[in-house]
């Protein structure tokens, strides 16, 4: 038995009269990878939002790492080891591609104020492997060309990609990814499936994914979630999802 | 990292020289009393927008009661010295203090709202403190501060202003200042990138009032007297826009903002009437032209010309 990293029980939360999630059970093992798929509404981002503490939950419990995380804020989730992408991108995009990634590692710099203000201490040494780091995970992510340039000024998939290292820089144990293809033409998306199993087996990550293109899920996911109206309607290997009746009916409509 | 010593070292004695040069001016009574005031004036507002820049330039968060905070560091740095006899530098420090206790304080709640509801609510407590000053008689009351013993000069300025300069700047390139300016940038992403978004929201704008402690309390002993009408709001706007105009986000734009406005109030102070058209004509053509402000996002260590001239240095 592989140990269980995240694991959400009965989580539900309701906006106003809605059920954005209802009774939400998973568990992710250490290692995983994991896709999160169902129709535009299913409670998606949600779910994500609800596990990295954006949202807290009406009902439930989520654990990670064998602790709750139920209440903590995000940051603290972050510093915890959950880090994420966003579906509409999120970056600081008047700074430098550079600056972007270097911000993510504000939870693992331990020098303090008063080395910052004196620049003595700490101060050069950390800076120092802060940007080396930072430009090692730009080129895995053939960025370091870009270092310099404003992240706003990338090409679409590009500012994908940086989201995807800037979360990596947080140093997670378990990354998630909404929508990371979102916007990919077939090429880009392919070299993207590459990229996340390759990242996966080099920083030792779990990876949790929501994604519309099936090919990409179909393709590198170990095991699947199909979401429907905020509850899980099937779980299991890519196979098995494609043969799902209820997933089928899901996305493609007919009698229920 | 060399480099960045290197360039701390270069800026450091470029200072030094411009305050020697002004210095032995002032001495030689080349500048007269009236320049030697407008200089010390310009180092005070130097402090004020540097310091309101960390704010509202790097952090983000809209504040526009600076002018209180520059008044509890005169209030407290005045009271220092005449009640207590103490030393100018212990009032300095008590007056960043205090006004960086007090900025805390007023932090914590007023920072969980965003943008013009941060801007009234900062403007409100300004007008606060302006007011409880006011109705103290242990300090003067409406009539002011009276008494005051003369302790500011150019250098005690200068070097203050130098010293600001030094803290903020390395504050900002940190990780500390990365976070400030990440919430600036996009707050739910500082959040989800592990930053705790109230924490460097608050510690902006406590660092940020105390230096505005640090520059009432040099203000406060520039003349004999002070009152609480130098701390309106209208003082708040004043330095906002010195910020705005040399640039929110920029150091070297702060300095230039607070030179062009207490330069260009200086020079035209015998034609009054003139002066407030032509101070508000050069910010409508600025905010036409240029309205990321003088410098937008730009210091000068990191622009063409610096490179150049230093470039040697960098090589050897």
């Amino acid at each position: 038995m592989s140990e269980v990293l995240l694991k959400a029980e009965n989580v539900s939360i309701v906006f106003g009269g809605l059920k954005a999630v209802s009774d939400f059970d998973f568990y992710i093992n250490k290692g995983e990878l994991i896709g999160l798929i169902g129709p535009n509404g299913a409670g998606k981002t949600t779910a994500f939002n609800l596990i990295t503490g954006v949202y807290q939950p009406t009902t439930g419990s989520i654990e990670f790492a064998g602790k709750s995380i139920v209440g903590k804020k995000p940051y603290e989730i972050t510093q915890r080891g959950i880090a994420r992408t966003f579906q509409n991108i999120r970056l600081f995009s008047e700074l430098t591609v550079l600056d972007n990634v270097k911000i993510a590692f504000h939870s693992h710099v331990k020098y303090g104020l008063a080395e910052t203000v004196f620049r003595v201490g700490r101060y050069f040494s950390e800076e120092k492997q802060i940007e080396e780091e930072s430009m090692k995970l730009l080129k895995i992510f053939k960025l370091d060309g870009h270092a310099y340039d404003q992240a706003k000024n990338l090409p679409y998939g590009a500012q994908r990609r940086l989201e995807i290292a800037r979360a990596l820089a947080a140093k997670p144990k378990l990354l998630l990814l909404d929508e990371p293809a979102a916007g990919m033409n077939p090429q880009e998306t392919k070299e993207l499936m590459e990229m996340i199993s390759w990242i996966r087996k080099e920083f030792g990550l779990t990876v949790l994914l929501i994604e519309h293109d099936m090919s990409l899920v179909m393709g590198i996911c170990e095991r699947i979630y199909v979401l429907e109206y905020g509850m899980i309607i099937a779980n299991g290997t890519p196979k098995e999802i494609q043969e799902n009746p209820e997933v089928i009916r899901a996305y493609l409509g007919g009698e229920a | 990292m060399n480099l960045l010593r290197k360039n701390d070292l270069i800026m450091l004695g470029l200072s030094l020289v411009i305050f020697a040069i002004l210095q032995v001016l002032i001495t030689t009574k080349v500048l007269t009393s009236f320049w030697e005031l407008n200089l010390i004036i310009i180092g005070i507002n130097v402090i004020m927008a540097v310091s309101l820049n960390l704010i509202n330039g790097y952090t983000g968060q809209f504040s526009l009661g600076h002018a209180g905070f520059m008044a509890v560091g005169a209030y407290t740095g005045v009271v220092m010295t005449t009640f207590f006899h103490l030393p100018f530098i212990v009032a300095i420090i008590a007056g960043a203090v205090l006004a960086g206790l007090l900025g805390f304080l007023i932090g914590l709640p007023t920072l969980r709202l965003r943008g013009d509801y941060l801007a009234i609510a900062t403007l409100g407590l300004g007008e606060i403190i302006r007011i409880v000053i006011m109705n103290l008689d242990y300090v003067g009351g409406a009539a002011g501060f009276k008494g005051i013993t003369h302790h500011t000069n150019f250098a005690w300025v200068f070097l203050i202003m130098l010293f600001t300069l030094f803290v903020i700047k390395n504050f900002v390139n940190s990780s500390h200042g990365r976070a400030c300016i990440a919430i600036r940038e996009n707050e739910i992403a500082a959040e989800a990138m592990g930053i705790n978004t109230t924490k460097y929201k608050v510690m902006a704008f406590t660092i940020g009032a105390a230096f505005a402690g640090v520059a009432g309390c040099l203000f406060g002993h520039n003349f004999y007297i002070i009152s609480p009408g130098s701390f309106t709001f209208l003082a708040s706007f004043n330095y906002l826009i010195m910020v705005v105009m040399g640039g929110l986000g920029s150091i070297t734009g702060s300095i230039a903002g607070a030179f062009v406005v207490t330069f260009i109030s200086a020079v035209l102070a015998p034609w009054p009437e003139f002066r407030m058209i032509i101070y508000a004509l050069a910010l409508i053509l600025l905010m036409f032209y240029r309205p990321q402000g003088l410098f937008g996002y730009m210091e000068v260590t990191s622009m063409g010309i610096f490179r150049r001239i230093f470039k040697r240095g960098h090589e050897s």
